[in-house]
């Protein structure tokens, strides 16, 4: 995909400031990801199916399903990011694209933002709300959807930056997938143990806001953080 | 300085291998003098009775487990910021010790868990904490071993550690953030300890001994490393000469 003889659309703002990178960044990995459309309901059909598995496999009784719900669908959603992460740099590292990226203007932390952004816009933003759906099928009410939701609102983000962390540091490795996954799961499972407490302290009639609360400051800590050690791993895969 | 030389594989290679023997010593020394302390000669406890005294490995165990990976985090902003390979060996010799201690914590504490609280595991903040840090330990020598150029395994190993490492705090103070079974803290700086002196010696005395042990084994193992890396270098011909000749 060449930019030669075309020039760049957001000539409003001035080229060289880190919002326009970031803008830039986000807007070119929205409009790929946009042209691969199939690739993203791959994603959102993933989390669908994997999540109807299990009131097939533990059986339909609602009681039960409520019970598990917080759990496996946030397993579920866990999960489908984690498929969803190669994406981030796979296809810039093997066309070479990552390491103009890198040489450009604006500065990798910038860029790595960007993408990031643009990966929780495809994956994680259309799981929190699919997250609302499924929970239906799970017997929830509209409250404890309305909480599943926010949590995955705000968990999702985060496993997006932990996980560009991981996917950045396996380009190009063998069983890199997996490995990736390796990396990532455990630093996952904080995330993972406060977003469902959150949808449980609520369906047991508690407040559910320490636990949203506790995921919002990992969310904050992740948004200063991430992009520094996104870039640091890309660097180091890149030579 | 002069200590700086051994910054350099090459002569940090003889004066590990020095040192190792002796560090040998006071570890099994130390086991040894801990263990008869704390087997047979701290009484038996007023709740527990004997079952008590796997203490004297568990704590040990997993103070050195929780150690270990801020040493590889110290080591690995050595390795990022001066650039120093022998700082990334280092983590590379220390992570199976410190998985191996994380493994003996989780496995003495259920083997604890099951007498006491009836069951060999909770999933309470402590020992699941404790978990993900074993998987720390296993994620980072899976990604040492995947990436082929040495380089940029040291890099990527030396992130991963400092990633991680966000989670040994955690562990620290999750027995005091939520309160699970897991039992808090006998020992604090500030107030001192809640043992009777006996025990708490033994405890510390192990915990000694498992810190020397570790020493020992790190710097064994990071001779092997350095051999492995630098197996084209003159001084490691020299070396080979010398054991064939």
């Amino acid at each position: 995909m060449s930019h030669a003889g075309v020039k760049p659309k957001f000539e409003t703002t001035p080229l060289d400031t880190p919002e326009h990178g970031l803008l830039v960044a986000a807007a070119r990995d929205l409009k790929l990801a946009m042209r691969s459309r199939g690739e993203l309901m791959q994603a959102l059909v993933f989390f669908i199916i994997v999540a109807s598995l299990f009131p097939l496999a533990i059986g339909p009784e609602t009681a039960i399903l409520k019970r598990v719900a917080p759990g496996v669908i946030w397993v579920c959603a866990l999960l489908a990011v984690l498929l969803t992460l190669p994406r981030i740099f796979h296809q810039d590292y093997e066309d070479g694209t990552l390491e103009q990226l890198a040489l450009s203007r604006y500065p990798l932390t910038i860029i790595c933002a960007g993408k990031m952004i643009a990966h929780w816009l495809t994956t994680g933003l259309p799981l929190a709300l699919l997250s609302a759906v499924i929970g239906m099928q799970f017997g929830l009410s509209p409250v404890e959807l309305g909480v599943m939701a926010l949590s995955l609102l705000i968990g999702t983000p985060i496993l997006t930056m932990l996980g560009a962390i991981g996917a950045a540091l396996t380009l190009g490795v063998r069983g890199g997938a997996i490995l990736m996954a390796l990396l990532v799961l455990p630093l996952y499972i904080p995330v993972l143990i406060f977003g469902t407490g959150a949808i449980e302290a609520n369906m047991a009639g508690l407040d559910a806001t320490p636990n949203l609360y506790l995921s919002a400051a990992i969310f904050l800590c992740g948004l200063v953080l991430s992009p520094f050690a996104v870039a640091a791993a890309v660097k180091i895969s890149l030579d | 300085m002069a200590l700086f030389k051994y910054a350099a594989p090459a002569s940090f290679y003889p004066l590990a291998g020095m040192l190792v023997p002796w560090f040998a010593t006071i570890a099994f020394l130390l086991c040894v003098i801990g263990l008869y302390l704390g087997l047979f000669v701290a009484p038996e406890d007023f709740q527990q009775g004997e079952v008590y005294r796997i203490i004297f490995i568990h704590v040990p165990t997993a103070w050195m487990a929780m150690f270990i990976y801020l040493v590889m985090a110290g080591y690995a902003i050595l390795s990022l910021v001066y650039q120093t390979k022998l700082s990334a060996m280092m983590i590379e010799a220390l992570a199976p010790t410190g998985a191996m201690f994380t493994a003996l914590a989780l496995l003495t504490g259920a083997l604890w868990g099951k007498p006491t609280w009836g069951t060999y595991w909770a999933w309470d903040a402590r020992m699941t904490s404790t978990l993900i840090l074993l998987f720390l330990y296993v994620g980072y020598i899976a990604l040492m071993n995947a990436i082929e150029d040495k380089k940029r395994a040291d890099k990527a190993g030396a992130l991963l550690v400092l990633v991680g490492s966000v989670n040994v705090p955690i562990i620290y103070f999750s027995v005091k953030w939520w309160n699970t079974l897991h039992q808090g803290a006998s020992i604090s700086v500030s107030g001192g300890s809640k043992m009777a002196s006996i025990m708490l010696w033994s405890m510390l005395i192990m915990a000694l001994a498992c810190w020397a042990y570790a020493i020992a084994v790190a710097l064994c193992r990071v001779r092997a490393i350095i051999l492995e890396r630098e197996k084209n270098a003159a001084w490691v011909d020299n070396i080979k000469q010398a054991k064939d000749g």
